[in-house]
């Protein structure tokens, strides 16, 4: 019956039918706790793997830096709810006022920019540096005491459940774009300058990621992120509606991305950066647009996965865990994006859950040592992972129907000479 | 006159020039590949640049595709400076050009090797792309209604669906040339397109090379090492030899100059007299 719909159609079909059956599973408690931490977890990874992909897998620029994204999207998205339920509106204020202004700066940096001539990649960088700190520092000093009580009033006039989804939305929406913000602040000067450096320099990121958390409460000016303690108190806002919603809205907007005229610029980078640069394709835009949105992927699956667990901790973010988007991507097939959601989820459920309940109590960590060799064997039996590049109708890039011939004269005013024809 | 040879037709010297390379001078660290090189391209000329390997032809084509950046001189296309812009900009403005080593998207379909060139010119921006809105939807239907227009004059057309890398070689070259072609240029430079082309394949590429010049309306200027090609096809070459000219001229005259007989053409030259 699926195959005859339309391939949306069926699709959101599907998508509806598995939101239905876990709402109810959720409803009824045949989930428990435990499984639905197994279904939110699997795609908050789900939607950092196809961040990945994005950028590994189809704009080929080898990242190890998704999961630093993913750390400031879940850390920025929970001290904002953090400090709202402490009667604070300065995380919102300084997220959301810092953001626009911030990427108001970028339009007009870059209209400027462009006037000159030659204008070297440090420059630039420099520039859209000094920009982020201006419209930050004019979030924290301006905006908050101004917006501040503003906020608040507004939101508190609502009721407190509807109140609180806003903020919960535009905490997630906030911990994205900062997420966008870093991505777009670090490829600048990395992704233009070669991609050789680019999985080293990712790597760096993400452990100086890491090092940024261990100290939040030392270095940085936030004590309630409790440095390499752990931050608790965050707001247990994620349900089931809130996940499907981020997974759909992750795997709609990539999908539509790639089936456009600037998917294929970001493909063709991956196929021949030269070659692609000689038909006319600004590489260096291609590669930061697919790093930014892949970044802004993994922001957003953080603030899912921060408010699932109320917890974050800076270890769950260390460049170990990094590798393992890398893992799901490259084992679900590089530009697959089917294969990344299913592997993403299954991924999760084979780790956490089914090793977790098959091995005997007190061998769950030999499930370290069961995966590699799952990854192994599989390596040898089918490198280009178990998907390979195939994708379910609705995220395949179908051809487009061949133009009528009546519009279509060109060939008849004279094609190329034939062989044979001479 | 500089960067041209005497005695061509007025009214080919009365068009507006596309190409102006004044003095152009490259280092490859001590190596140097080119040396005070000038050319001039009138519209609609099909100007051949000749010589031995390693004469340093290709690097013309990259210092004027911004490949590379000219150490000194000038390279100026209808009258603006292309030394020091990127190359996609410098694209955008109407150059195109093929790879001495065919260079597609080999795991993409012959249809969107094509569309990627209309990137530029796609018409609609990231907003529309993310949303699929009705202004994508026409953009895109027109594209493909060109791509595949495209496609049908270069003999490719049952062929859009195909992988790319996966075409014969011939084909190959004929793809990269439509490719080239859809991002709408103006001067287009080919290298080396006979590269590994029997003798019938040069006839049909002879045949193609001037097709598509009246057809576009284009400026061409060719690298070439296939006499058969080079001296049938071009109006005028110019010869390099370690990267200086050595010789300018129509075909004729430059089949019979001493310094190319003995830098470059030698036997081959002996062969088609």
């Amino acid at each position: 019956m699926l195959k005859r719909m339309k391939p949306s159609v069926a699709f959101i079909t599907v998508g509806l039918v598995v939101f239905v059956v876990v709402q109810v599973l959720l409803s009824v408690g045949l989930l428990n706790n435990y499984w639905r931490g197994i279904i939110f977890w699997g795609a908050a990874i789900t939607m950092v793997s196809l961040g990945l992909n994005l950028i590994y897998g189809f704009n080929g620029q080898f990242s190890l830096g998704q999961y630093g994204f993913y750390a400031i999207g879940a850390y920025a998205s929970a001290d904002v709810t953090w400090r709202w339920v402490r009667g604070d509106p300065s995380g919102l204020v300084v997220v959301l006022a810092g953001t626009l202004l911030a990427l108001g700066l970028y339009v007009l940096l870059s209209a400027f920019l462009r006037r000159f001539y030659g204008v070297t990649v440090m420059t630039r960088f420099a520039f859209y540096v000094l920009a982020t700190i201006l419209a930050f520092a004019i979030a924290v000093t301006v905006a908050v005491p101004l917006l501040g009580p503003v906020f608040t009033a507004v939101l508190g006039v609502l009721p407190a459940v509807v109140s609180q989804q806003i903020v919960f939305l535009l905490a997630l929406l906030g911990g994205a774009a900062l997420a966008g913000i870093a991505s777009f602040l670090f490829g600048i000067p990395v992704l233009e300058l070669g991609s050789d450096y680019f999985g080293i320099a990712t790597l760096g990121f993400t452990i100086i990621i890491k090092v940024l958390l261990d100290n939040t409460d030392t270095i940085l000016p936030f004590p309630e992120m409790k440095g390499a303690r752990g931050m608790i108190g965050i707001p247990q806002w994620t349900t089931w509606p809130w996940v499907f919603a981020s997974l759909l809205l992750v795997i709609v907007v990539m999908r539509n991305l790639l089936h456009s005229s600037v998917g294929r610029a970001i493909v063709s980078v991956r196929e021949d950066e030269r070659a692609a640069e000689l038909v006319g394709i600004d590489v260096t835009n291609a590669k930061i647009l697919a790093f930014v949105v892949g970044s802004v992927f993994a922001g957003l699956a953080g603030g899912i996965r921060a408010h699932d667990l109320a917890f974050l901790h800076p270890q769950s973010f260390n460049f170990i865990q990094s590798f393992n988007p890398l893992i799901i991507v490259v084992f679900g097939g590089l530009s697959s994006m089917t294969g990344t959601i299913v592997t993403g989820f299954f991924w999760i459920l084979l780790l956490e859950g089914i090793l977790r309940l098959v091995l005997p109590t007190g061998f769950e960590t030999w499930r370290l040592v069961v995966y590699p060799l799952i990854l192994l064997l599989m390596m040898l039996l089918r490198p280009e992972g178990v998907f390979g590049r195939y994708e379910i109708p609705f995220l395949r890039r179908a051809a487009p129907p061949l133009p009528s011939k009546a519009d279509n004269d060109g060939a008849a005013k004279g094609g190329v000479p034939q062989e044979g024809a001479a | 006159m500089k960067g041209r040879p005497e005695g061509v037709a007025a009214e080919i010297e009365a068009r507006p020039v596309v190409l102006e390379i004044d003095g152009v001078t490259h280092f490859f660290g001590n190596l140097r590949a080119v040396y005070n090189f000038d050319l001039e391209l009138h519209h609609g000329e099909l100007v051949g640049l000749i010589g031995p390997n390693g004469a340093g032809k290709t690097t013309v084509f990259n210092l004027v595709t911004g490949v590379y950046r000219a150490t000194r001189g000038s390279i100026r296309y209808k009258g603006t400076e292309l030394v020091g812009l990127p190359s996609h900009e410098i694209i955008q403005m109407g150059i195109a050009r093929t790879f001495q080593n065919i260079r597609l998207f080999s795991n993409l379909t012959v249809l969107d090797n094509v569309r990627i060139a209309y990137h530029p010119h796609a018409g609609y921006g990231l907003v529309d792309s993310v949303l699929h809105t009705k202004r994508f939807r026409e953009k895109e239907a027109e594209m493909a209604a060109e791509a595949q227009e495209f496609l049908e004059i270069f003999g490719l057309g049952e062929r859009r669906n195909d992988i790319a890398g996966s075409l014969p070689y011939g084909l190959q070259r004929r793809l990269e040339i439509a490719r080239a072609l859809a991002a709408n240029p103006r001067l287009l430079i080919l290298d080396e397109p006979a590269a590994g082309m029997n003798p019938q394949e040069i006839d049909e590429l002879m045949d193609l090379i001037h097709f598509i010049r009246d057809r576009f309306d284009l400026t061409i200027l060719l690298v070439e090492h296939r006499m058969r090609l080079v001296m049938n096809i071009c109006e005028w070459l110019t010869v390099m030899d370690f990267g200086e000219i050595i010789a300018r001229g129509f075909p004729a005259d430059v089949r019979n100059d001493p310094h190319v007989v003995e830098a470059y053409l030698g036997r081959q030259a002996v062969e088609i007299r």
